[in-house]
């Protein structure tokens, strides 16, 4: 089966002089993806997760290989929040190491960094910021 | 007086007294200057625990402090410096090695040697005191080429010193004692008797009445000759009959002694000289010399606070003592040898088990006087402070060693939190329950080892641990500091509060339970314990909540290096036809899975791609298997020997009635996972009682073991009834299950569950088999519910578009495997490269 990326690109004013491209993926529909759950988005040679945060109504992306085995399995993980300020985190379902949502920092004690990208739902299509 | 303006205290003797003093002198003052000089090559040790020394303990894990303990606090530690000479006139001391010293105040805490009766020979070869560290390693180097040692004194020190020489793999082992029993200051005849049957199942051979008149040998030992003219040939002696107290210095300076040995003292420990106080075994106060640490430490006490100008005096000791023997626990308290018809006593005797345990009433019925344990001391602590405290008994007084019909045994006596403010509970230190309680009500102190620290309670010999555990606990409790296992930061309940809101206000969703009892957005530890309680309470499906499930229930499948999953179908009782075996055979080859025979008797195919579960699982099922819950934390295998349809020594038919227990508790979600075993006679084959449930045929029926499990931790399952039949093993099974189920904490195993349950085997076995909380017909109607609820949940998510559509691996190429998940050949199969 044969898949096309429908990028997107979108421009907007930063401080009047510079312009920017951004290129988005269109990923999955947004009922592709569980309530409070992940799925993995195939992105070229990349593997992506996205989660759809529904009790927050938020939505992140993040790298979908655990850095700690070279696992691509993220995606699969567990989500959930952690702290007084809630940081939305994700939980690897090999050994449970979690990282944050938002700034991709292992919070489970180890020196990880994931990368994490931008998310936004256009029309109940979700679509990933890659670049 | 120094230049300083400073008090100068020279402590001769750097033992566990001298160095207690020293402790208890600088925490009251700093107004002194503090001098220690002992002989020994090493700071004071804890000598309590010597044998340790011979089970791989090192000198510095005995060590009572380090070295720079001693410089940290000002005080100058001479060692290997004997002492030669006292001059009370001129108040100055002198060393062997030639250092003068003199002094305001003079402790003297020289201790005791061992005592070495006369007897001729006994300068040979192979012949040994236990005392010193030093001693412990003369004994370890010459032991190991002894097959055959004695030890003359059947005294604690003398049994200390058997666990010693076992220790060092000596063959065999002898005691010699004396008088007519083991350990004749602390425990009576009937108790020496259950002790000497535990010595010798442990290889110790016990004489009594008898008295050594020579040791044989031509330089070194080889046989010893008692009165009656018996012997006993030896290679090694270790002689334990006593002590002798350091009394010499004392006896030059012309201090007082006592007719046989021993430095006099008064009640505030002042020798004859009021500038020189003795402590410890060197002491002797009102005609005793005491061997044990807590009169010792006392004694510190009383001789520190005379020092520092106030006025303590010592009012007699506690010689209650409880030790663990060569892993027998002895214990003996109060006034242990009290007899009719002064007192009445209540003996309990348990040969099979090895248990004596002897307590004296007061007449009236009041009062407990004394008592001895042996095989058993755990209600020790609780007995000591009933006497020491003088607190009034139950009606019926056998409870306090017997415990009241299924009640642990702490409970008949009230519990630790019902004993007056002034109890002693660490009597090496001399800590109050008052003192405890304010630490942690005053201080804030919240755990043992803060306690610890605050206290110095808990820091000698350690038995009173359990005691100082259960009023920090109680305390905290009193104090309305409410403390539990909570699941996690997000609820502030335990799994066992949380399986009771949930099920009394028939809530069925995680996200409802987390809008109601929880805070924040959830975890990975409290979803999948709320969807293991939703399971275990409602039994539905579990796919219709997802994303609660940890990847292996969310999968149906267990997830393998490489991110593929092992595919398990359900073999009950691990009786396959050959049909099956093809069909399994089949589907492994034609998905390319790796296969292999599990421990709990059925087969395991790996390496299955996420794309790949839904279709493997349709062939699987055509073929009428159903899923078999590898990936759950749920029962998993009952397994079988095969039993009386083949075996010509089984008893009954373990196979068919392994497959009736599995099936009927197939897709059971508990806190963890379940494994039995139905085993058709006594020899096993099934291994029935290393699970958490075990069943093995007896000539009358059944007997059912729980609560026993392999793994890391391995335990055997403990019976809790025997030759029962089907339908009662039966039902205290439904029972037994659905009570873990009900009240375990998330993750644990049954055998630990038991292990943490108040009351242990007698208070499950009570729930079980007497229900003693009345709820039985209540677990048994669940495990009904369950029962009738079951469906296979492969089968459902195979049925189901929305669930199948599931089971890929990427969202937008769903027919696409993960090119990440590789395998390298081996042995003819495949599996997963190394991560």
């Amino acid at each position: 089966m044969m898949h096309t990326f429908e990028f997107i690109g979108v421009t907007h004013d930063i401080d009047s002089t510079l312009i920017v491209e951004e290129k988005w993926l269109f990923a999955c529909h947004a009922d592709d993806v569980p309530e409070n759950g992940g799925v993995c988005v195939k992105s070229n040679q990349e593997q992506i997760a996205v989660f759809n945060f529904a009790r927050r109504g938020e939505w992140f992306a993040t790298q979908n290989l655990c850095p700690h085995k070279q696992q691509m399995v993220l995606s699969r993980g567990m989500i959930g929040s952690t702290g007084d300020q809630c940081e939305p985190k994700v939980a690897c379902p090999f050994h449970k190491k979690t990282f944050s949502l938002v700034t991709g920092k292992c919070l489970s004690g180890d020196e990880y960094q994931i990368k994490t990208y931008p998310v936004k739902i256009n029309d109940g299509k979700v679509y990933i910021q890659v670049e | 007086m120094n230049q300083n303006g400073k008090l100068t205290i020279v402590v001769i003797g750097n033992g566990m007294v001298g160095y207690k003093f020293c402790e208890k002198l600088i925490r009251k003052s700093s107004n002194f200057n503090i001098v220690v000089f002992g002989e020994e090559p090493r700071p004071a040790y804890d000598r309590v625990h010597l044998s340790e020394y011979f089970n791989g303990k090192s000198a510095d894990d005995l060590s009572l402090a380090d070295i720079s303990w001693y410089a940290e606090n000002g005080i100058r530690l001479h060692l290997c410096n004997p002492i030669k000479k006292i001059d009370r006139h001129s108040k100055k001391i002198y060393s062997f090695k030639g250092d003068e010293q003199s002094y305001d105040y003079l402790i003297l805490a020289t201790g005791s040697s061992a005592f070495v009766p006369n007897i001729p020979g006994i300068e040979k070869d192979g012949v040994f005191v236990y005392r010193k560290i030093e001693d412990l390693e003369l004994i370890k180097s010459y032991g190991c080429k002894a097959n055959k040692a004695a030890i003359i004194g059947g005294g604690l020190l003398g049994l200390e010193a058997a666990k010693a020489l076992l220790d060092l793999g000596i063959k065999e082992t002898h005691v010699i004692e004396f008088a007519p029993r083991l350990m004749p200051r602390q425990i009576d005849n009937s108790g020496s008797m259950m002790l000497q049957s535990k010595l010798l199942e442990l290889g110790v051979q016990v004489h009594l009445n008898k008295n050594t008149s020579t040791v044989n040998g031509n330089g070194k030992i080889e046989s010893l000759i008692f009165s009656d003219n018996s012997h006993l040939d030896i290679d090694m002696l270790v002689i334990s009959a006593g002590i002798k107290p350091r009394d010499e210095l004392a006896q030059m300076a012309g201090l007082e002694l006592g007719p046989r040995g021993g430095i006099a003292v008064n009640d505030q420990c002042k020798t004859s000289d009021d500038y020189i106080y003795a402590i410890g075994e060197c002491a002797l106060y009102n005609g005793m010399v005491y061997g044990l640490v807590a009169p010792g430490y006392e004694m510190a006490e009383v001789a520190a606070v005379n020092i520092c100008g106030n006025t303590k005096s010592l009012t007699g000791f506690d010689m209650s003592t409880k030790l663990k023997l060569i892993g027998v626990d002895v214990a003996s308290f109060g006034d242990a040898f009290i007899a009719e018809p002064d007192c009445r006593t209540i003996v309990f005797e348990d040969r099979y088990k090895g248990i004596y345990k002897r307590i004296n009433i007061s007449n009236d019925g009041k009062f407990l006087l004394g008592g001895i344990l042996i095989g058993d001391a755990t209600s020790y602590n609780i007995l000591l402070q009933t006497v020491n405290n003088r607190i009034i008994i139950p009606p019926n007084p056998d409870d306090l060693i017997m415990g009241s019909r299924g009640e642990p045994v702490e409970k008949a006596g009230g519990g630790v939190m019902n004993l007056p403010g002034q109890a002693l509970i660490c009597s090496c230190e001399a800590i109050s329950k008052d003192a405890i309680c304010s630490a942690v009500t005053e201080q804030g102190v919240t755990t043992m080892e803060a306690l610890k620290k605050c206290t110095k309670a808990g820091t000698g010999c350690g038995g009173c641990i359990p005691m100082m555990k259960d009023l920090l606990l109680g305390t905290m409790q009193a104090n309305g500091v409410y403390i539990k296992n909570t699941l996690c930061e997000h609820f502030n309940y335990s799994r066992q509060e949380l399986f009771d809101l949930v099920k009394i206000n028939s809530l069925k969703t995680y996200n409802e339970i987390l809008e109601l009892y929880g805070k924040g957005d959830g975890c990975e530890v409290c979803k999948p314990a709320i969807a293991s309680i939703l399971a275990g309470l409602w039994n539905d499906l579990i796919l219709k909540q997802e994303t609660i499930q940890d990847s292996n229930d969310r999968f149906l499948a267990n997830i393998q290096k490489g991110g593929t999953y092992s595919v398990v179908p359900r073999i009950a009782g691990g009786e396959i036809t050959p049909d099956k075996l093809i069909t399994i055979g089949q589907v492994a080859k034609k998905y390319n899975l790796y296969t292999k025979i599990t421990g709990g008797q059925r087969i395991d195919l790996f390496g299955a791609h996420l794309t790949d579960l839904p279709e493997i699982w349709e062939e699987l099922i055509d073929a009428g298997f159903e899923s078999g819950h590898a990936y759950g934390k749920s029962l998993r295998t009952v397994k079988s020997c095969v039993g009386s349809t083949w075996c010509r020594f089984g008893l009954h038919d373990s196979v068919s009635f392994a497959i009736e227990i599995e099936n009927r508790y197939k897709g059971l979600r508990a806190p963890h996972k379940l494994k039995g075993g139905v085993s058709g006679c006594i020899r096993e084959c099934a291994e029935a009682q290393s699970k958490d449930f075990g069943i093995i045929a007896t000539e009358k029926g059944w007997n059912l073991y729980i609560c026993g499990n392999g793994g890391s931790k391995p335990q055997h399952a403990q019976l809790l009834a025997g030759d029962i039949n089907r339908e009662t093993c039966i039902r205290y099974l439904d029972r037994f299950l659905m009570f873990y189920i009900k009240t375990a904490d998330p993750l644990t195993r049954t055998a630990t569950w038991l292990n943490k349950m108040e009351g242990g085997m007698i208070y499950l076995k009570n729930v079980i088999t007497n229900d003693s909380l009345g709820i039985a017909a209540e677990l048994e109607a669940a495990m009904q519910q369950h029962i009738n609820t079951y469906r296979c949940e492969w089968k459902a998510a195979i049925e189901n578009t929305e669930m199948r559509k599931r089971f890929s691996h990427f969202v937008n190429a769903p027919k696409e495997k993960d090119p990440n998940a590789q395998f390298v050949a081996m042995r003819e199969q495949v599996k997963a490269k190394e991560w």
